[in-house]
């Protein structure tokens, strides 16, 4: 496969298409999935063959608004439709070309005039499964310009000049990592991709994998040949079956194109990647973690240093990226780190994806500039807190992450201001909570969480979450006291400085931050035994708790 | 500095040392008389780097490094005893006190647990966290020795002992978090297993989780030194 084989790919795409007068795409992802869009799809299918229009109706990945679904969209007009039912396959046939279904349309302008696509800049336009209908949307074309016509330090510096950071979370440099693992020594080296999503209502990785699959495999082939690599590993959470399928046609079609294997493009390049399913453990998202799974031991964090990008997989050199990262080396590459660099805010480089959940009008999944206020994604974006509530906070980061308070709406989304506001850009879950939602009762639900998570090594994790979530059971029911505050507090602390890996260290974020700005909740639960809320059931304690005296 | 010079001056606690560049900190502290507390450390075994005991500041980071596997760089200054460490040192000792039942009264190893004496070197006196109480077995199956799951704290001394000395790999872990528990095979009985009978994860267990049946009362210290022993025969052979 060279460029002009990859041009004539893309032009048989587009004369194919060119046939049709119309395009009905389809949005196959789980949430529109789970509302019938199979049975939609077939039906539009059936409508069409019954008219004499040319119409070309293709399954696409997530479309973004999920709580609109199941959606569809029809080219060229570029008609929005939500809420489609296959009851409605007829009307829609029937009005092609003739004006939009009025009923149906869908009018989210302001959800996304604010959006920028980079990542998600192929979902809801191609067929996940052809790797043609990636290739016509100048799929791999970054691949093989990059082989073709840079050198593997070229590449490294073209992403070092882009300033993107590390989407899984942690924000480090990616170009930095890039260039340490192509400086460490040793002939073998392998290239990971994170794709073990666990934070609770995040969904981004998942939508990338399984509505844009080659994107990632494309980014992880770019990054191969940047640090010398020949071998990489896809690790996707076994929870996530479709987007294990969607990768595994994925690898095969571009293996079969000749995108992947020995002498790639007739260049000396060679590489090929494996998928590695997760079985269910939160923990190995964590990098050292996830390469012991990888090496079929029990999925357990190292001490760091040595790093993985000087001894990973094996001991050998690995650089790991998340699933987001990856996926926006292919348009960096396209468009010159220059271009990324001017977009976000001063170190937070690009746009992010977000997995936008919780008390919000539209749920979804967002890709948005970084430095963008939280209001504009709340309000605007959003479409603001449904049902006449109160916006009370916003949850970024997962359990890692922490509560941003109603009244810093005016805070610019990146790495430094959400950690400097106790929470974390994490991986993209973001989660909006009203006035009906505890947060003590949050906070209790993370730590039950990173508790059940925790993988056991280390001590502070171990027995310190299981400490805390005790204690924050006994403010919830009413039976905590003001010493088991202060007691949970220095826990917080103590966990935070001393466990072992990312999962513990971050454990009593939530905690903390809510404990930062919504301390008189606490109070509230412990002085006077109520829920303000009104979530948590108190149960005043009939008498004292008997005393457990154990010697030790 | 160049980072391939062999050796390293460092400081560690105000005292200026000098350190081969393989060093971790926790060698170099012990050759030089400064004590760093540790647990699931043992001279001979490999290095996990769990228990936290042996956490250090490090001037000019804010992470805190486990002294067992952290290696030396020239010109670190190491603090090992700051109050915050202690603090940390006594918390995660209280949890340990707290998870699981640990009685020294009524235990075999009372007078010679590592986990009593680094207590009470750590001058904790009382735990204000509330007590697990968990329900957990005893494994007395086997014919020499026994297993309490009330007494262990996962330092996985005899999983690492097992698999890297005695090359058995009879020991691991099960479960997850608070719920872990070591097992022996895919969580056969001890007695059933494919246990060689060494003892060898007895000797190395630091508390009364892993002890001999034929000692009686609270006679029963344990002698992990015979670790560096055999190591050396090893290597001379």
């Amino acid at each position: 496969m060279n460029l002009e084989e990859l041009e004539q790919i893309a032009k048989n795409v587009h004369q194919e298409t060119a046939k049709y007068d119309h395009e009905v795409n389809v949005c196959m992802d789980l949430a529109c999935a789970s509302q019938g869009a199979d049975k939609l799809r077939a039906t539009i299918v059936e409508a069409a063959k019954g008219s004499d229009k040319k119409v070309l109706v293709r399954r696409t990945g997530c479309m973004g608004p999920c709580s609109s679904g199941p959606l569809v969209r029809v080219d060229p007009e570029d008609t929005l439709y939500h809420h489609v039912q296959f009851t409605h396959a007829e009307a829609i046939v029937a009005k092609l070309g003739d004006g939009p279904v009025p009923e149906l349309q869908c009018d989210l302008n302001e959800h996304f005039d604010k959006q920028v696509r980079v990542v998600l800049e192929n979902a809801g336009h191609i067929d996940p499964e052809k790797i043609d209908d990636y290739i016509a949307r100048d799929g791999y074309k970054a691949l093989l310009t990059a082989l073709l016509e840079m050198t593997p330090n070229g590449v490294v510096h073209r992403i070092t000049e882009s300033g993107l950071r590390g989407r899984g979370g942690g924000g480090y440099p990616t170009g930095l990592k890039w260039s340490t693992v192509a400086k460490a020594s040793g002939d073998v080296k392998y290239v990971v991709c994170n794709g073990d999503e666990g934070d609770p209502g995040a969904f981004m990785d998942r939508s990338v994998m399984e509505g844009d699959p080659h994107r990632v495999i494309e980014g992880m082939a770019i990054a191969a040949y940047g640090v010398g690599a020949s071998k990489g590993f896809i690790y996707v959470r076994a929870e996530y079956p479709v987007a294990v399928a969607r990768l595994t046609t994925a690898l095969r079609e571009a293996r079969r194109r000749g995108l992947l294997g020995n002498g790639i493009s007739g260049t000396a390049f060679n590489f090929d990647i494996e998928i590695r399913l997760g079985a269910g453990a939160f923990v190995c998202g964590e990098e050292t973690a996830l390469l012991a799974s990888i090496e079929g031991r029990r999925g357990t964090p190292k001490p760091r240093p040595p790093y993985p990008a000087v001894s990973g997989l094996w001991g050998k050199p690995t650089l790991i990226n998340n699933v987001e990262t990856y996926a926006n080396i292919a348009p960096i590459m396209r468009n010159g780190g220059k271009w990324f660099f001017n977009m976000g805010s001063e170190h937070s480089k690009g746009t992010k994806v977000f997995a936008l959940t919780g008390r919000i009008t539209h749920t979804g999944l967002i890709e948005v500039p970084l430095g963008i206020k939280l209001r504009e994604i709340i309000e605007d974006i959003g479409g603001g807190v449904p049902g006449g509530h109160k916006l009370k906070a916003v949850q970024t980061g997962g359990p890692s992450g922490g509560c941003i308070p109603a009244d810093m709406l005016h805070l610019g989304v990146s790495y430094d201001a959400l950690m400097a506001a106790g929470s974390i850009m994490g991986s993209g879950g973001m989660i909006v909570m009203d006035d009906t939602s505890c947060m003590v009762n949050v906070a209790r639900f993370f730590i039950e969480f990173c508790m059940t998570e925790s993988c056991g090594k280390c001590i502070p994790c171990r027995a310190g979450t299981a400490q805390m979530f005790t204690l924050l059971s006994r403010i919830c029911r009413g039976t905590g006291t003001m010493e088991e505050l202060e007691l949970l507090e220095e826990l917080c602390d103590t966990v935070k400085s001393a466990s072992l890996c990312g999962l513990g260290q971050t454990a009593p974020n939530p905690v903390l931050s809510t404990l930062k700005y919504f301390r008189s909740e606490y109070i509230e639960h412990i002085v006077h035994k109520r829920c303000p809320a009104g979530v948590c059931s108190m149960q005043i304690p009939v008498a004292a708790e008997p005393v457990v005296e154990v010697l030790a | 500095m160049n980072d391939a010079v062999e050796v390293k001056t460092l400081i560690i606690d105000g005292q200026e040392v000098s350190a081969l560049r393989s060093q971790t900190i926790l060698e170099v502290a012990r050759e030089n008389g400064i004590d760093i507390p540790t647990l699931c450390h043992l001279d001979g075994l490999s290095d996990v780097g769990a228990c936290r005991m042996c956490l250090v500041e490090i001037k000019g980071s804010n992470k805190l490094l486990p002294a067992c596997v952290a290696t030396v760089f020239e010109g670190m200054e190491v603090s090992t005893r700051t109050e915050r460490l202690q603090k940390y040192r006594r918390n995660i000792l209280e949890m340990l006190f707290a998870e699981r039942n640990h009685i020294c009264s009524v235990c075999v190893s009372n007078g010679h647990c590592e986990l009593q004496s680094l207590a009470q070197d750590q001058g904790l006196t009382h735990v204000r966290l509330p007590y697990r109480n968990p329900d957990l077995p005893v494994d007395a199956s086997h014919e020499r020795f026994t297993l309490d799951q009330n007494r262990c704290i996962l330092c996985t001394r005899c999983v690492r002992v097992c698999a890297e000395v005695e090359g058995a790999h009879v020991w691991d872990v099960m479960g997850r978090g608070i719920n872990s528990m070591v097992i022996t095979d895919l969580h056969e009985k001890w007695g059933s297993s494919t246990c060689t009978r060494c003892g060898k994860c007895v000797q190395v267990c630091p508390t009364g989780a892993l002890f001999d049946k034929s000692k009686i009362g609270s006679d029963h210290p344990k002698y992990p030194d015979f670790l560096l022993n055999l190591n050396l025969m090893r290597e001379a052979q």
